[in-house]
Formats: structure tokens, C-alpha cells, sequence
């Protein structure tokens, strides 16, 4: 049904997507919780970088990375140099593009369920003796799982089809970094190359449609968890 | 034991609060607005004053001069929050050991089922806080307060947003715990009757400020404190103990040491100490014993004071025994009958508010 190229490809794609998630939820943790919780001084302003790379061209993104990450860009330098690790044209380089670019939908989820959580829970919570950690550890987070669900779903999704960013900084190699979008683009490249690019399309779709569904359920199971109903929306 | 001094800005207006508290129950009494909440938060740790400081047995929590303000976990203080605040993603059972996950040492089973036992919530410790009514809610909040040891229990309202009948049922849970566990408590209440239940003394709170504060009988009765009290009508709070029971009147004979006053009977029995309250309006006064008469209640007293207040009224105190009555009568009954202080007289009581349980409607 699928042939062997096809399941690497989509192996690849969910081995970057999902790395990318890892690498993102404790910074969309972090972040969302800030954004809830916190009152500073040039609040917006980091607001607004969290949601850069939504209006960003994602080629900026991916061109900036690159400076970062190349060999010769100082991140890159300095992990090649400490680790042993490059990222640039890697499946580990996609994955950090994907991260950055699914980073504000993550947030925003995350962010949204964390406000929707009474601070009047957390300051009982603080009354029987926890201290910030022991709130964020037993009220916060728990209660905020349907939204850090979606967050990570969401994110895993987006990151299924990046393109842009993950193309400009770890180009398309078939195998390492060519994921199931970069495979399309370069299928559509070759001449006879549609009926293939096509079923690579309508594989795209069943996965990101599998993934939405399946953040649907366990956001469900997690609000009934909670709260012992259904939560109404 | 506990003394507050604090100012603080908040929407409105500024909170100057200034009082101190012993053992037992200190109802934290006054209007919706006065800022008693803020000085519940403000002992609890949960918010910092702009100025003063608040001392418990004399271990400092806040003092703004040196920069000390012990955060709410440390404070050992229980708080029972007007809306039960439980966890709704933890069970009855995880909810009230809640405190125990950051103090190991404050976990005891047996301590754990005489709580569950006091409060009757044994049938509901697997259950999750959607599934409890709200009376139950409130009981498991109490709960969850009491199993972290406090030191001090502080009490928002904690029956403000129950219907009647909850709040008689979460009342009774109130005054079994003050006799049984002398953990002393700090009780925010606007409602008069709660406070003549449970408290021992009154702070009372107005528009950020302490008007008066002592034992209930003496705050609770002074009349000039009608308006700072806000629903609170100017009458007298005496102490009796019931003296006989009537059973085919359907009437108690409440004794004090000014005489004594029949009320229907509310189930009463003998030996029962119950607060009652009568307002002033419900108080005529005559020269001589009034003979025919339906009024069941006619104290025999000596005036002590004859104020005029405002809207051609007057409010005359009546020594009865070592009671003070109060009554409010018209300027024009005052002349008429020539009521100066020392003059003997008889006090006619149309009605008698009572607490004997709470029972009441």
C-alpha cells in the first residue's frame, strides 16, 4: 500500500515533529505561564516576541537560524565545539525550525488554559502550606493539561507541515531532513512527479486530521479527569 | 495572641485597620465593602499591607519597616474561603490531606478520622468536589483547613453563598469545633446573627476602619454603631440560660440576672445557655406596671442615659439587673413621661430575637 520511501518519510516526519515538540514545551511552559501569572515591565513586548514567528516569513526565521546555527554562526560553533553536535541541514536542525515556528500556537493554548484557572485555587493552595513550585506542581499544571495537551498537539501538527523555515535552514535531503511537506515540493519539481506528490498530499491530510482528532479525545479525557464532567465550552 | 496594625491602599478607599485578638472566636464584623476581607488576606499572608505589622503569639509575619512578610504557607493559619475552594481535579480525600504533601509531619490517621468524624463527610472521600452540595463543600473545606494544624482558622463568610438550611447545618459544625477544638478564629461575617452565635468578641469594621471592639455584648449593643454596622440595629445582647420549659404553652423562661423572659419554645432545654437580642425598637417603656396587657416581657429597670439622636428619636439605656436595655422611643414620650436617668422604670418588650441554635429561620 505504502511504499518503503513513503514510510520513511513519514517516520521522518513525525521523528522531527515530535522532537520538536519536546524541544518547545518546557519554553511554552515557561513562557504561557508568565504570560498568565506575571506582571512586568515590557510584558507586551514579550508578548509579542512569542508571536513573532506567526507574522514572520518563515524564510526569515529559517535564514536567521542559519546564521545561529551554521558552522560558523555562534550557537553552532559553540555546540560543535562542546558536543560534538551539528544541527544545520540535520533532522535535529528541522526539528528546532518546527519548534520555533509552532511555538505561538503552543503558547497561546497553554496560555489560555492557565488564565481560565481561578487564582483563588492557588492562593488556598498557598494558605495549606505549598509554596510556588508546590502550586505550579499540584493546581497549575494539572488543571491547566487539557490546554498544554492541546498546546502540544497543536504544536506536533504544525510542525507536520512546516515548510518554509525548516527548508531554508536544513534544505531538503531526501532521509535527513526531508519531511513529508519538503518531499511534496520536491515531488511537484519532477517532471511526472504529481500522482506521487498527490498521495503524499492525501497522507499529510489523514495525519494532521489523526492528530486533531486524537488531541480532541485526550483533551476530553483530561477535562473529565478534572473535573469530573465534561467541561462546557 | 494576634495583633493586626495595618494600612493599606485598595480600590476606593484606604484600610487603617488596628486591632488584637485573644482565644476563642473574634467575629471580623461590618457592611460589605468595610475591607474585611482585605484583613483576612492580610493576616493570611495573601496579600501585603503598604504599612504596619501583624504579630501571632509574638512571632512577627509582616512588619513593612523590616521587611518581613512570612509567606501564607508558613503561617500555620487555616482559611475557610466564602466559595469552598476545593481542588476539583483531587478527591474529597486528597483534598483534605492536601497540606500533608508539603509538611509529612502534619499527617496523623488518627486525627484524619476524627476530623472526617466531626464533620461527617466520611461517606464522601472518594467523591470529587462537582459531585458534593454545597453545604458538603463548605464542610470539606473546613475540613482540609483543620488537618493542616492551624494555629489560628480564619473564616471568610464562610456561609455567605449557601441557602438557609445549609447555613443553620454548617453553623452547628462552626460551634462544635470552637467548643471542641479551642483553635482560636477569626470570623468575617456581615450577618448579625452568626455573630451572636459564634463570636466571643466583635472588630467592627467600617469603611476601612476599626469602629469599635470588645466583648459581643458590649459592641453589639451600643446603639451608635447602628450605621457602621450597616444592617445591625441598635438594641441589647443578654446572656441567659434557660429556666423552665412550658411544654403545653409552647413557651421557655429564660433566666438572667435582671429577671427573666418568656420566648416561644424552640426546643429548648433546661440549663441552656442562649444569646438573646432585642432591638430597641421593640422596647417601650412605662412608669408604672402596665396591668391587661398582652406583652408577656416587662423588666422592672432604671434609666441610665437619655440620648437624643438624630430624626426626633431617642435612645434610652435601662439598667435591668447587670443587663443594659436598650429602647427607642419619640422625643415627645420622653417629655411626656419626664424619663430622666435614675428614674425607675418598666420595660415593655414587644419582641426577643433569639440564637439559641441558629434554628431559626
Amino acid at each position: 500500500m505504502l511504499s518503503s520511501e513513503e514510510i520513511s518519510i513519514i517516520l521522518l516526519s513525525l521523528k522531527v515533529a515530535l522532537l520538536s515538540v519536546i524541544i518547545s514545551v518546557p519554553f511554552g511552559l515557561a513562557a504561557a505561564h508568565v504570560l498568565a501569572r506575571r506582571d512586568f515591565p515590557g510584558k507586551s513586548l514579550f508578548d509579542a516576541l512569542v508571536h513573532l514567528p506567526l507574522v514572520l516569513p518563515p524564510v526569515v526565521v529559517g535564514y536567521w537560524l542559519l546564521l545561529l546555527f551554521g558552522k560558523r554562526g555562534p550557537l553552532g560553533a559553540f555546540l560543535e565545539e562542546w558536543f560534538g553536535i551539528a544541527v544545520a541541514f540535520r533532522w535535529s536542525g528541522a526539528a528546532i525550525a518546527s519548534a520555533i515556528m509552532s511555538f505561538p500556537l503552543m503558547v497561546r493554548a497553554m496560555r489560555l488554559s492557565m488564565e481560565a484557572i481561578d487564582p483563588k485555587l492557588e492562593a488556598a493552595a498557598q494558605t495549606l502550606g505549598a509554596g510556588r513550585l508546590g502550586v505550579l506542581l499540584t493546581i497549575t499544571l494539572p488543571l491547566a493539561m487539557p490546554g498544554i495537551l492541546t498546546g502540544m498537539l497543536l504544536a506536533f501538527a504544525r510542525s507536520l507541515g512546516e515548510f518554509g523555515a525548516t527548508i531554508t535552514f536544513v534544505s531538503n535531503i531526501p532521509g535527513e531532513t526531508q519531511t513529508l511537506p519538503l518531499a511534496i515540493y520536491a515531488l511537484w519539481q519532477v517532471p511526472g512527479g504529481e500522482a506521487a506528490a498527490q498521495r503524499l498530499c492525501v497522507l499529510s491530510l489523514v495525519l494532521s486530521l489523526a492528530a486533531l482528532l486524537f488531541s480532541e479525545a485526550l483533551v476530553r479525557r483530561a477535562n473529565r479527569r478534572i473535573k469530573g464532567y465534561d467541561a462546557v465550552r | 495572641m494576634l495583633s493586626v496594625e495595618i494600612s493599606h491602599d485598595q480600590g476606593g478607599f484606604s484600610l487603617d485597620a488596628h486591632f488584637d485578638c485573644g482565644t476563642g472566636v473574634t467575629a471580623l464584623f461590618g457592611r460589605s465593602g468595610a475591607g474585611k476581607t482585605s484583613v483576612i488576606n492580610a493576616i493570611a499572608g495573601l496579600i501585603r499591607p503598604r504599612k504596619g505589622r501583624i504579630v501571632f503569639d509574638g512571632e512577627t509575619l509582616f512588619d513593612a519597616e523590616q521587611g518581613i512578610h512570612v509567606r501564607a504557607g508558613l503561617r500555620r493559619f487555616g482559611y475557610v474561603f466564602q466559595e469552598a475552594r476545593l481542588f476539583p481535579h483531587f478527591t474529597v480525600r486528597q483534598n483534605l490531606v492536601y497540606s500533608h504533601w508539603f509538611d509529612r509531619t502534619l499527617y496523623s490517621a488518627s486525627d484524619f478520622t476524627h476530623v472526617v468524624e466531626l464533620l461527617g463527610i466520611g461517606a464522601l472521600l472518594q467523591r470529587r468536589p462537582a459531585q458534593l452540595s454545597g453545604g458538603e463543600k463548605q464542610r470539606v473545606a473546613i475540613g482540609r483547613a483543620l488537618l493542616a494544624k492551624p494555629r489560628l482558622l480564619l473564616l471568610d463568610e464562610p456561609l455567605a453563598s449557601l441557602d438557609a438550611e445549609r447555613k443553620h447545618e454548617i453553623l452547628r459544625y462552626l460551634r462544635l469545633l470552637r467548643d471542641e477544638t479551642r483553635i482560636p478564629m477569626i470570623y468575617v461575617s456581615h450577618a448579625v446573627e452568626e455573630v451572636l452565635e459564634l463570636a466571643d468578641q466583635v472588630v467592627l469594621l467600617a469603611l476601612g476602619r476599626v469602629v469599635a471592639s470588645g466583648s459581643v455584648e458590649a459592641v453589639m449593643g451600643r446603639p451608635d454603631l447602628r450605621t457602621a454596622a450597616g444592617m445591625f440595629e441598635g438594641g441589647a445582647v443578654i446572656e441567659t440560660q434557660v429556666a423552665d420549659v412550658d411544654p403545653e404553652d409552647s413557651l421557655a423562661i429564660l433566666g438572667f440576672d435582671g429577671g427573666t423572659l418568656t420566648v416561644g419554645n424552640f426546643g429548648a432545654k433546661i440549663g441552656e445557655r442562649v444569646r438573646v437580642r432585642i432591638r430597641a425598637r421593640e422596647v417601650s417603656i412605662a412608669l408604672a406596671p402596665p396591668q391587661h396587657i398582652s406583652i408577656q416581657n416587662i423588666l422592672r429597670g432604671k434609666i441610665v442615659t437619655v440620648d437624643a439622636s438624630r430624626g426626633g428619636s431617642v435612645n434610652v439605656a435601662i439598667a435591668v439587673g447587670a443587663a443594659m436595655l436598650r429602647a427607642r422611643i419619640t422625643q415627645r414620650s420622653v417629655r411626656q413621661l419626664g424619663l430622666v436617668p435614675g428614674l425607675e422604670v418598666y420595660a415593655l418588650i414587644k419582641a426577643i430575637s433569639l440564637d439559641p441554635h441558629g434554628e431559626h429561620g
